[in-house]
């Protein structure tokens, strides 16, 4: 078996060295590897690793809603979790997100599987991806208000939406 | 796109699995993918069109699901194309953060219910990380087992609807007859024929039924004649050929950047598979190969599924005769539920059982994710526990999200007959692409 926490051990080094103080904390529970980032550098760190560390599988963006949770650095949290299949090797890189300002750089011009999954993250949670192509809510209706995942909204409960809705913006989306 | 995508094909085919002997090279001197002989002959002229908007969808008999496909046609052609999803959304991830970890096993049936037991076992795997504890050995191999059983009859119904749907229905009812083999097995094991629930977390809900061994090794001798007349039907078809050859071409370094996994990916070239990458529940003891493709078109979509039900019924040969004797749950009250005739009469057995159906089983304050090679490809479970009964957070990482994401990417440039060739060969399952 390969010593992933030799590697993961390498790779958040190499994280420090290059983002110094950016680098917030490091959670390694379960054998799991999760660097937490300042979410200024968040599109450097990911950059950096498809780049110089091979992580071109971008498999998922989960967005947390912290409020319940008995400590947390902001209410929001994202974590991009990262998958290298060279290197056959996983990292999550999390950033914390405050409520009133939730502006996070869109990771589309990285990986193409970023586009629905922001999509996605941003209609659960409410997230603006900065620079999204087409940020158009996914699995809602369009006409849904609120954000579905989020602590506070409630369990049961339905909106009415009925309208029938315009595609032409992911029509004119770039291929 | 690609120059911006510096992983190489070579950098993703590292790991060495040996190819099985299907290769799509085989059929390069058959047909000519870019064959363009329609109107050979034809002099016709051009007529001044105007672009025309169409929807396919929501409710098509040909998609499988519900979504939504809306197109600007330019006479055949699809000049653009916008997908909308999420007909299907029920908010699993909302519904189970108010249940406990292991009330959410049924949901997971319902995300892809072609093959349920397998998102059981992916969701059970990683709370038993979580909570740190090793299954017994007859477990594993059952898993394994039904894994396999579960692969090779997804792939039957994503390989058989597709072939339906580009116009042969034959091959459907040969694959049926097989697979309804199959989910007797799976009847009399789980006593359900779709939304099994068969895992618990620790362990499994009963022990095999008498006899099981010896029907699994006799359904399994129905497949691979189901496989070899679907094959002789189709493989060396012209007109199957013509439907799906050089459709829906996807090179490696986009599909990988489009987040695909499993047989999509696969037919692309990567031989990425996590039962080879990261063997869990003693993949590694058992001698199967990773079949992949090599145009990564509609077509190596359809034959890399057809040889993994191959290589699927290799891996059940092996495992049936080697399923250990055993106790098949762990030993911890603190997770399993006693026997039903020791609750009846014994007084901590009785606490036993209220307190654990009360408060549940509680993994330790943590998040973790787990992944696991279900038919469509990676499965995985992102779980936050804050101590309690209920999880935090639980994100599904749907292998078919993703391919469903690069629809678009596929369909613009095609035909419009083409969307259903290249839709049923991304296997999109409703409930698992919209949760």
């Amino acid at each position: 078996m390969k010593n992933d926490s030799a590697r993961h051990d390498a790779l958040v080094q190499n994280l420090r060295d290059r983002f110094a103080s950016a680098i917030l904390d490091v959670d390694r529970s379960f054998g799991d590897c999760a660097v937490t980032v300042e979410r200024k550098v968040i599109h450097d760190v990911l950059a950096y690793l498809r780049n110089e560390h091979r992580f071109n599988l971008l498999l998922d963006i989960a967005g947390v809603d912290c409020a319940n949770l008995p400590s947390f650095r902001e209410r929001f949290e994202l974590s991009y979790n990262l998958y290298s299949i060279p290197e056959d090797l996983r990292v999550r890189i999390e950033i914390a997100v405050p409520e009133l300002d939730m502006d996070v750089p869109t990771a589309t011009d990285l990986w193409k599987s970023a586009n629905w999954a922001e999509r996605e993250t941003f209609e659960m949670f409410g997230f603006n991806f900065v620079g999204h192509p087409c940020l158009k809510r996914l699995l809602t209706h369009h006409e849904f208000v609120g954000h579905p995942l989020r602590k506070d909204y409630p369990l049961m409960g339905g909106q009415w939406c009925t309208a029938t809705s315009d595609m032409t913006e992911e029509l004119n989306e770039p291929r | 796109m690609s120059d911006k995508h510096s992983s190489k094909l070579e950098d993703s085919t590292l790991h060495g699995a040996a190819r099985a002997p299907y290769s799509s090279a085989d059929f390069d001197n058959d047909v000519d993918p870019k064959r363009d002989d329609f109107d050979e002959g034809l002099d016709l002229p051009d007529i001044n069109t105007t672009p025309m908007y169409v929807n396919i969808g929501p409710s098509h008999p040909a998609t499988h699901g519900t979504f939504r496909i809306y197109a600007r046609l330019e006479g055949e052609l699809i000049e653009k194309a916008g997908v909308d999803v999420g007909y299907l959304h029920r908010g699993f991830e909302k519904i189970v953060e108010h249940k406990q970890y292991g009330q959410v096993i049924p949901y997971t049936d319902r995300l892809n219910y072609c093959s349920g037991l397998s998102n059981n076992v992916g969701f059970c795997k990683a709370v038993e990380r979580m909570l740190g504890i090793e299954i017994t050995p007859r477990t594993m191999m059952i898993r394994l087992i039904i894994m396999e059983i579960q692969r090779i009859m997804d792939h039957m119904i994503c390989v058989g609807t597709t072939i339906v749907d580009v116009g042969a229905l034959t091959n459907f009812w040969y694959f049926y007859n097989a697979r309804d083999k199959l989910n007797e097995l799976l009847e009399a094991l789980t006593g359900a024929r779709l939304t099994y629930t068969y895992t618990r977390i620790g362990g499994l809900a009963w022990d095999l039924p008498p006899g099981w061994k010896e029907n699994v090794k006799a359904a399994i001798k129905e497949v691979p004649a189901a496989i070899a007349d679907v094959r002789g039907l189709v493989e060396k078809n012209r007109i199957f050929q013509d439907r799906t050859r050089g459709v829906g071409v996807i090179s490696a370094e986009d599909a990988i950047s489009f987040g695909w996994t499993g047989p999509c990916l696969r037919s692309t070239g990567a031989d990425l598979d996590l039962r080879k990458v990261r063997p869990y529940y003693g993949y590694e003891q058992f001698d199967f190969d990773i079949p992949v493709g090599a145009n990564g078109d509609a077509f190596d979509r359809l034959m890399v599924r057809i040889a993994e039900m191959e290589e699927s019924l290799r891996i059940i040969h092996q495992a049936i005769d080697r399923v250990p004797d055993g106790p098949i749950n762990i030993d911890d009250k603190r997770i399993m539920l006693p026997p039903k005739e020791k609750v009846h009469t014994s007084m901590e057995a009785l606490i036993n059982h209220f307190k654990l159906i009360i408060e549940g089983v509680q993994p330790p304050p943590g998040r973790i994710y787990d992944a696991t090679e279900t038919p469509n490809g990676e499965l995985g479970f992102y779980i936050i526990s804050d101590g309690g009964s209920h999880p935090y957070r639980i994100k599904v990482r749907p292998p078919c999200f993703y391919t469903m994401n690069a629809l678009k990417f596929l369909i613009e440039g095609g035909m419009v007959a083409d969307i259903v060739a290249i839709l049923g060969g991304l296997n999109v399952v409703a409930g698992e692409l919209d949760r």
